[in-house]
């Protein structure tokens, strides 16, 4: 379970970074991005895939979260 | 000697992993690369922030190096303690340059070495008194310090003392910032790991010293330098060009800075990050708990100054915007006739860099201005995400090399006989000897600052005088020179 920091670039788009890991990548997909569902399954940059519990409001970004990875 | 193919280049990394037993061979591999712009991750070429193998000469610092020696080490009101014996402060100290205002061994403590100096007696029974009493000591006998910061060597971690507890406890007593930390040096691969530690540190025990103070009046206008150790007064020279513009610097982190100024930070506007590796993390943390946006700037030539004053520009209304081209205009007959007299003179050069930190890209700009070429570049302690940043400022088959090995690098330079190569004090004295000019990258070999317009004529004049210095010519001894215009030699009698 990494904690992953999730920041919006300057052109818009989430970036996913594991401190850990030196990880930093866009998110390219996320299952739930609605105002009352956030969360899920998210698709990064390298085609690597993570797993964000489902939330009713979507988080104040920037915001560190737990994330689960899901083996491909 | 022309550019190099990718094609060339490939066999020369080859040719020189050629020596090393197979294991060590396939393990070196991963960190040499040929660079390929058209790439937008580091790490399908090149591997980086791995455990040096044992054996060949690295050339990497400790966590302690990072920790006291970077990050903690140049704010100046503060004592840093060397927790642990003496030689690993002392063989450091003074040693980064980082200049500062201030009457050293009264209000200010930079250039001076504090240690708890552990003997043996220390390692069996614990040193933790010991602490306290040098914390009392200090107290005693340099009253206007502003706190305290106990840098852990080795023996801390491996026997297990309580510095944390020590800290609390005098922290309650002396009423000071008491800081603790963890950075003994066989922690992690290189001095990163340090740097983040070091950043988690501050992050604990210093940023948040003021939060729900609002007495500190602030502007619109408000930046903290981030990442500027201020080496040869580099910190002033991008602090100037940053206030000409109309922004107030609240806070520089940590060259020449305060522990005042770090409690401010959270205060600010927009951070402003020059060494992204050994800052990053703090930054990260003011965005998400302050809401605090940052951006990673380069100050290293024209082009890249004017490029980054404006990117800061655009954070902030038409006034700061109208400043930035202010400043570059003000500069610009300047910087241009710098161009005009070292271009002609350091044209087409070639150069290879091997340093740590920010410097293997940001630099690259600064030397292109003068029309010289970087045809290698590596970290030392770099992660993937700096590689990720140097991808595109390189050329089109040049060499990247992570935590390159003395003999690699010693092979690489005689390949690709640079005219100028820019690394630390350990290579110095080894690549002047095999004839090739060399500047100590790290702290600008004795002489800075490098940052701003002000630092760009100095960084042409030193590379200047470098590379065209005349002794480079009479580096064959002169009887092994051609002997056909020199007198016949004499019969001996």
């Amino acid at each position: 379970m990494p904690s992953v920091m999730l920041r919006k670039r300057e052109d818009g788009k989430l970036l996913f970074y594991i401190a850990k890991k030196d990880l930093e990548e866009t998110i390219e997909s996320l299952e739930f991005d609605s105002p009352n569902r956030w969360g899920g399954e998210v698709v990064l940059g390298d085609g690597s895939k993570y797993y964000f519990e489902p939330m009713d409001t979507p988080p104040k970004i920037p915001m560190t979260l737990q994330a689960k990875r899901l083996s491909e | 000697m022309a550019a190099m193919t990718r094609e060339e280049t490939e066999a020369l990394i080859q040719e020189v992993l050629e020596v090393y037993p197979e294991k060590a061979k396939a393990d070196r591999a991963k960190h040499l690369a040929i660079n390929d712009q058209s790439l937008e991750k580091s790490n399908k070429c090149i591997t980086s922030n791995r455990k040096s193998l044992p054996g060949v000469m690295t050339i990497r610092g400790c966590a302690y190096a990072g920790s006291k020696g970077v990050v903690w080490g140049p704010i100046k009101d503060m004592i840093h303690i060397s927790h642990g014996p003496v030689g690993c402060g002392q063989y450091s100290r003074a040693g980064r340059r980082n200049y500062y205002v201030g009457t050293t061994g009264v209000n200010t403590f930079g250039t001076m070495n504090f240690t708890s100096d552990f003997t043996e007696k220390d390692i069996v029974f614990g040193g933790d008194k010991k602490l306290a009493k040098c914390i009392d000591e200090i107290e005693l006998l340099f009253p206007l310090n502003k706190g305290i910061s106990i840098q852990s060597e080795c023996p801390i971690g491996l026997i297990g003392d309580d510095i944390e507890a020590v800290s609390k406890v005098k922290n309650k007593e002396h009423n000071k910032t008491i800081v603790p930390v963890r950075c003994e040096g066989f922690r992690g691969v290189s001095q990163s790991l340090g740097h983040h530690i070091a950043n988690d540190a501050i992050r604990d025990w210093v940023l948040e010293n003021r939060d729900g103070d609002e007495s500190f009046p602030t502007t619109p206008y408000d930046v903290a330098v981030i990442g500027d150790y201020n080496i040869g007064g580099d910190a002033w020279a991008s602090r100037t060009l940053l206030e000409e513009m109309g922004l107030r610097v609240v806070a520089q982190w940590s060259g020449d800075g305060t522990i005042a100024e770090i409690e401010k930070t959270p205060k600010v506007k927009l951070n402003l990050i020059h060494c992204y590796r050994s800052m990053n993390y703090i930054a990260r943390h003011m965005e998400e708990k302050y809401n605090i946006p940052w951006i990673e700037y380069n100050f290293f030539g024209p082009t890249k100054i004017a490029e980054s004053l404006r990117r800061i520009a655009a954070h902030f209304d038409d006034t700061i915007k109208e400043g930035a081209e202010r400043v570059i205009k003000r500069y610009e007959a300047e910087y241009e006739a710098v161009i005009a007299k070292y271009k002609p003179r350091l044209e087409g050069k070639r150069v290879m860099l091997y340093i740590g930190g920010l410097r293997p890209r940001h630099v690259i700009g600064a030397y292109e201005d003068l029309g010289m070429e970087v045809v290698g570049t590596g970290y030392e302690f770099g992660h993937n995400d700096d590689y990720d940043r140097t991808i595109k400022e390189m050329g089109n088959a040049t060499l990247l090399y992570d935590d390159v090995t003395g003999y690699e690098f010693e092979e690489f330079v005689k390949r690709v006989q640079p005219d100028l190569v820019g690394s630390g004090i350990k290579e110095k004295y080894i690549f002047q000897k095999m004839g090739v000019p060399f500047r100590q990258m790290h702290s600008w070999d004795y002489s800075g600052p490098y940052h701003g317009y002000d630092g760009f004529a100095i960084f042409a004049r030193d590379m200047d005088m470098t590379i065209n210095n005349p002794c480079w010519k009479s580096f064959k001894a002169p009887w092994k020179t051609e002997a056909t215009e020199s007198e016949p030699v004499k019969a001996v009698a």
